[in-house]
């Protein structure tokens, strides 16, 4: 079980969260504007990579707040939480 | 004369304690202290089990958990049957049955080992590659009875009886084996006063201390050391020894698994105890002090019962006071076996000779066991053995005559325990001088000190433990030196076989894999050891190749003519060693398994012998038969009585959200596809809403209270999906909308009363408002009796109908009000299936029935709702994809059956005539009696182009013709003429008072009175302002509760704070007006918890049963809160006193939370718990 660290919590056992996906993938802000495949682009098309994945967490059992993490999918390492709509931080 | 092998002194166990057992049903004795092996030994018996594949008689291998062989059925009787446990860690109590497995019809005489003769064709992969036809065969034959001929004990078939438990524990240093430098790492870190776990797999901490009658320890006998070390660690208020606890996994973050076996060994467990404890421990630092396990050689007939671990002999001897043999033959590669040697031999063991495959062995073992007149003969290995139930004689490559004996005693090196370091991703590298693999790099904050580090000295060993323990601790990094004497220097032994492949030359004992099936393997062209593994099967099972594991990487090294270390090594995964399904499921089974959510009214279903059915983890009245009434008679009783006067639905289960905030009206114009902002207050809409994709996610009645307040309802198993959507689309997409949203499922009970008398029968019990000039779909406060409610009129039945939402509590009284009032109209309580009947006679769908997660609003009819105005709502941009607007989509529609008695089933699919392209699926069926016809919903592709047409639904039983309908054209009035029902008398039921526990000082549990709650959201400056009229301060410190006399606030989000007041229903209207112009919402949950208190010495103990959360003090302490998790279900933990907390949970849970601590409070109610600190 990860020891998630929330960004107003403090580190949280695993089981007090939810994932939520990719980070960083912002709705359009007036989707008639945008193509068919723009849409399809923002519904479904997503990043795997091996290594840093920017992504989406809520403490659902916590404090309910959405945040998002920098995570190594390769380690399972938790490289830094930010607060939602903040940009991804610069990790060396 | 029993125990024949016992020495008269020696050892650690109990000579004048004597305990009876029987193997295979013969009666033996042993002594307190032994372990089924050394007992068995002392008896003299080495024949105790048959192998995997040949059934080979195999005896006693080792001392610990590594044994391949030694593998037995523990008869505990009745339902307590343990197979594949090993005897060597089996400890022994009075009357313990074992079983030898793998036998038929004895274990001296087994059929199965005809498969020995047939060997030479039962080559590695021969399942493969000869039963592969024919294809009839496969389930005939090759599985149910070659595949069968092998294979270890039989599972268990009955229900295990024995409780299980978690236990989440926090610590700064988890030290894992209490050998010397486990023990020298608890003693360093014990003394900086932080935390410290130690555990250790077997019956006591010492490890190799155990059996160590020369050694000298500062100068100290090595056992007054260990048993000073203990009392010193025992007293330490800060160190927590587990005994009979293995460390089996390393996961992420410093989280270990630990199995603690609590009752195995014991004659009589209390039955209050566990049987089994899985520690969840997350912890700063680990040291890993796991030990080295004994490595066999490898020599042809290598397995006869009698062969064994030089040191394993050693061990049996000085711990366990017996004697494995009379005559032994020694054989090894390395210099601890002349210790053995010289042990036994000063027992008074003949030792024959000893057999060195290395070419010289000059170290001062070998010198003293030459002194002591041993025969040594270096530069020699076994060609063989013989004797068939035992060994009893050996020949040596470089002599013709055998040598007669009954022990063999081999060592062919020693290998570090590496598994944890490699689990936790630690690099290993080969280490040439001791032949093995040994920690390198570590990547977690892990480290290995001691003979699992490659170290087999032991001052040495218990040095590097204090060392580790101290920097582990983070102290001074000061060092000790622990001066030992009364041991002389051993030389590592080397790895290394000089065995040509050969067909009985064992490397992995339990699998049955010999030289020459890794022969095989890698002549046909195997080279990654991990397919070797798969192939040969070497190294899986319930051993997972401690034993084995390297010297199958040397024999493959030599076939592939390869360096070991190129070769590499398998994968170490979890678990270390065998952990019960008991264990992993602890107390989640049976009535924990998971959370029964039941509804306000459920005691009085019960009464009235309600048939239930699930939704989700809701438990829901399906129908109330009467009397004579089968479900089908009960169901159309009840959709009679809707159609006819008036029934009575506990739709309590509804999920509920108030949304407040002076945008929430634009949040759900984004949210619904209906226009929701143009809603005047007091009016309420039927709304779906849809995800990003444009499918419909859920649906809903939304009811506007006021200008910036709105209650909104969803399905029952949408409550919790819902609000997160919502959450996730305000915080994340639409931040700067203020608007916040409560969940109040629970606070409201919701009493669904519908039918054409429903207003006739409400008039006389609400006050504060005129029902008759209420229109359809609207809302009102008012009062029902004395308890003020929410009032909506709407309808999922197609009559009149009214839905009453009362504060939980009082839903009982209400109810039984509601049947008081309308007895003389005939009103009927009705269930979920006369709902689901009654909405499918006017064609309103259910989410999850009716769609499936790719259904659109269009294609269950619902296109009208998205207004032409209508703006970007969540969804709506999705819904102009030109998939979403194909014109052969599924769309719904009702079916007839043309015999219209049948009712079809659910999921039966649509065709046209005779093609057998399916256009569709039956989603809802039913009987419908008014119609005294079937009906069906269906989603058929293109559907309202098909109404009016005939087509056919297949089941496996037979092709039925339906007409495909319009699903709203509805006949509701019943054909027969109305009977007028008499009134019926329903049975009530006592209230059940949730009384306090049985009080015991470790733990005792309380409900709690009731309280008023209150969710209150709120920015900065609001907080003051509702600070002030709530009595209490709205603290900003995460995690923190603030209490004034007989309030308090906790904060559970960076705007969220739960309040507790003693019960004020006007405080929450107060506090509300309070706030003018402010930012806040204040929300009146009161009703939707349930309040239980913890408290005693152990309440943290049950409480980390089921929570993760780290509980000390320092980390939390009084007046900390949190919402968290406990089992499956979701609380506020608010400790209120040193040792007493208070969990808020949602009402439904509370029964669960509760039968949980209780379960975790056992252990403290019998009589002979061992107390923990």
């Amino acid at each position: 079980m990860l020891l998630v660290p929330c960004p107003f919590c403090g580190p949280r056992p695993e089981n007090e969260f939810q994932y939520g996906g990719e980070a960083h993938i912002a709705r359009p802000p007036d989707p008639s504007a945008v193509d068919d495949d723009t849409w399809a682009a923002f519904l479904f098309r997503r990043n795997n990579p091996k290594g840093l994945h920017a992504e989406r967490w809520c403490h659902i059992h916590g404090c309910g707040r959405f945040f998002n993490c920098l995570r190594d999918t390769l380690s399972d390492d938790i490289v830094a939480t930010y607060q939602v709509r903040q940009p991804r931080p610069q990790v060396s | 004369v029993t125990q024949v092998f016992r020495t008269p002194n020696g050892g650690r166990i109990r000579r004048d304690r004597t305990l009876s057992f029987t193997f295979d049903g013969r009666p033996y004795t042993g002594c307190e202290g032994d372990t089924l092996a050394s007992a068995l030994l002392a008896n003299d018996v080495h024949l105790v089990g048959r192998s995997f594949k040949y059934h080979r008689p195999r005896g006693i291998l080792s001392t610990g958990v590594e044994d391949p062989n030694a593998l037995v059925t523990i008869d505990r009787s009745g339902r307590r049957v343990t197979p594949n446990l090993r005897a060597t860690g089996v400890d022994l109590y009075d009357g313990l049955q074992a079983y030898s497995q793998n036998c038929w019809p004895s274990l001296r005489h087994d059929f199965g080992a005809i498969t020995d003769r047939l060997s030479p064709l039962l080559s590695t992969g021969f399942y493969y590659k000869t039963f592969m036809w024919p294809p009839a065969l496969w389930r005939r034959l090759y599985e149910p009875i070659i595949r069968a001929a092998a294979g270890l004990g039989r599972a268990p078939s009955e229900p295990d009886p024995d409780r299980y438990l978690h236990q989440f524990a926090h610590c700064d240093l988890l030290v894992i084996g209490g050998g010397p430098a486990g023990l020298a790492a608890a003693l360093a870190a014990s003394a900086t006063g932080r935390r410290v776990i130690l555990c250790d797999e077997q019956a006591e901490a010492g490890g190799s201390l155990l059996a160590e009658p020369d050694a000298v320890i500062e100068g100290k006998p090595a056992t007054d050391w260990l048993a000073g070390t203990l009392a010193t660690l025992r007293a330490a208020p800060n160190v927590t020894l587990l005994a009979r606890t293995t460390a089996f996994g390393w996961f992420p973050d410093n989280f270990l698994g630990l199995a603690e076996r609590c009752t195995d060994h014991l004659a009589m467990p209390d039955p209050h105890l566990p049987r089994e404890r899985l520690w969840q421990v997350r912890t700063r630092e680990v040291v890993i002090a796991a030990g080295a396990i004994e490595r066999p050689l490898v020599f042809p007939h290598n397995d006869r019962p009698g062969i064994m671990l030089a040191d394993a002999a050693r061990t049996y001897l000085q711990r366990y006071g017996v004697q494995v043999g009379s005559y032994a033959v020694v054989v090894t590669s390395d210099d601890s076996a002349y210790r053995a040697a010289l042990a036994l031999h000063r027992a008074g063991v003949t030792i024959a000779a000893i057999a060195d495959r290395r070419g010289e062995a000059n170290g001062p073992y070998p010198a003293a066991a030459r002194a002591a007149g041993i025969t040594v003969r270096t530069g020699t290995s076994v060609v063989g053995t013989t004797g068939r139930l035992r060994v009893n004689a050996v020949r040596l490559n470089n002599r013709v005559a055998a040598i007669p004996c009954d022990a063999v005693l081999m060592c062919g090196g020693w290998t570090p325990s590496v598994h944890l370091h490699s689990q936790s991703r630690g690099r290993l590298r080969f280490e040439d001088t001791i032949g093995a693999f040994v920690p390198d790099t570590i990547s977690a904050r892990g480290y290995s000190a001691g003979a699992c580090a490659g170290e087999f000295d032991l001052s040495r060993c218990l040095d590097a433990g204090y060392a580790a323990g101290e920097t582990a601790a983070r102290s001074r990094g000061s060092t000790r030196h622990f001066e030992v004497s009364g041991l002389l220097t051993c030389s590592p032994g080397t790895l290394g076989t000089d065995v040509e492949p050969h067909d009985k030359a064992f490397v992995d004992l339990q699998n049955d894999v010999t030289t020459k099936d890794l022969f095989i393997a890698t002549s046909e062209g195997f080279r990654s050891i991990e397919h070797v593994k798969r192939y040969t099967t070497a190294g899986m099972a319930t051993d997972q190749g401690k034993t084995s594991n390297l010297n199958v990487l040397a024999s493959v090294a030599g076939f592939v003519n390869q360096p070991v270390p190129s070769i590499g090594h398998t994968t170490f995964r979890m678990p270390y060693s065998p952990v019960t399904f008991g264990t992993l499921a602890g107390a989640a089974r049976g009535a924990l398994l998971e959370p029964v959510r039941c509804a306000p009214l459920h005691d009085w279903a019960v009464a009235q012998g309600a048939i239930f059915e699930m939704a989700g983890m809701w438990k829901r009245a399906r129908c109330f038969p009467r009397a004579g009434e089968d479900m089908q008679r009960a169901v159309a009783r009840e959709c009679r009585a809707v159609r006819e006067s008036v029934g009575l639905l506990d739709a309590s289960t509804l999920g509920k959200i108030e949304v407040v905030g002076p945008d929430a009206a634009e949040f759900l114009d984004r949210l619904y596809v209906r226009n929701i902002s143009t809603m005047a207050p007091g009016r309420c809409r039927y709304a779906v809403m849809l995800r990003e994709t444009g499918f419909i996610l859920d649906d809903g009645i939304v009811a506007r209270l006021a200008q910036d307040r709105f209650h909104i309802t969803t399905t029952t198993g949408g409550a919790a999906s819902v609000l997160h959507h919502m959450e996730d689309y305000l915080q994340t997409e639409f931040p700067e909308l203020r608007v916040w949203l409560t969940s109040t499922t629970e606070h409201w009970a919701v009493i669904s009363v519908q039918g054409p008398r429903s207003r006739e029968m409400l008039t006389p019990l609400v006050e504060g408002m005129d029902l008759a000039a209420m229109p359809h779909m609207s809302v009102r406060d008012c009062r029902v009796g004395d308890v003020q409610a929410r009032m909506f009129r709407v309808s999922f039945t197609g009559e009149l109908g009214y839905e009453i939402n009362i504060p939980s509590a009082h839903a009982p009284e209400i109810w039984h009000a509601l049947l008081a009032s309308g007895a003389r109209l005939g009103v009927t309580p009705y269930g979920t299936e006369a709902m689901h009947v009654l909405r499918a006679e006017c064609g309103f769908i259910i989410v999850g029935q009716e769609t499936d997660g790719t259904v659109t609003p269009d294609d269950v009819g619902l296109g009208w709702m998205i207004g032409k105005d209508k703006r970007d709502f969540v969804g709506e941009r999705s819904l102009q994809l030109a998939d979403m607007r194909r014109r052969d989509r599924r769309q719904l529609v009702g079916l007839r059956t043309l015999d219209s008695h049948i009712v079809l089933e659910e999921g039966t699919q649509l065709v046209a005539g005779g093609d057998r392209q399916s256009l569709g699926h039956v989603t809802s069926a039913y009987w419908s009696e008014p119609q005294q016809q079937s009906i069906a919903l269906a989603l058929l592709s293109n559907g309202r182009a098909r109404i009016g047409s005939t087509l056919q639904a297949i089941s496996t039983e037979a092709t039925i013709d339906v007409a495909v309908v319009d699903p709203s054209v509805r006949t509701l009035r019943p054909k027969t003429i109305a009977v007028p029902a008499a009134p019926h008398a329903y049975r009530s039921l006592p209230s059940v008072d949730h009384a306090t526990t049985a009080p015991c000082p470790e733990v005792t549990l309380t409900m709690l009175p009731a309280v008023t709650r209150l969710s209150v959201r709120a920015g900065a400056a609001a907080a003051t302002t509702l600070g002030r009229v709530l009595g209490v301060l709205l603290g900003s410190v995460p995690g923190r509760a603030i209490t004034s006399r007989d309030r308090a606030a906790m904060w559970l989000g960076p705007d969220e704070w739960l309040v507790l007041a003693p019960v004020d229903t006007g405080l929450a209207q107060r506090a509300d007006a309070s706030v003018g112009g402010l930012l806040a919402s204040v929300v009146d949950i009161s009703h939707h918890n349930a309040a239980i208190e913890v408290a005693g010495t152990h309440a943290t103990c049950c409480i980390n049963a089921f929570n993760a959360l780290d509980l000390d003090l320092r980390v939390f302490p009084v007046d900390g809160c949190a919402r968290t998790v406990f089992g499956k279900a979701e609380i506020v933990l608010w400790r209120t006193a040193t040792q007493v907390f208070r969990i808020e949970v949602a009402r439904s849970f509370a029964p669960y939370v509760g039968a949980c601590l209780e379960e975790a409070r056992q252990e403290f109610l019998g009589e002979t718990s061992p107390r923990r600190r």
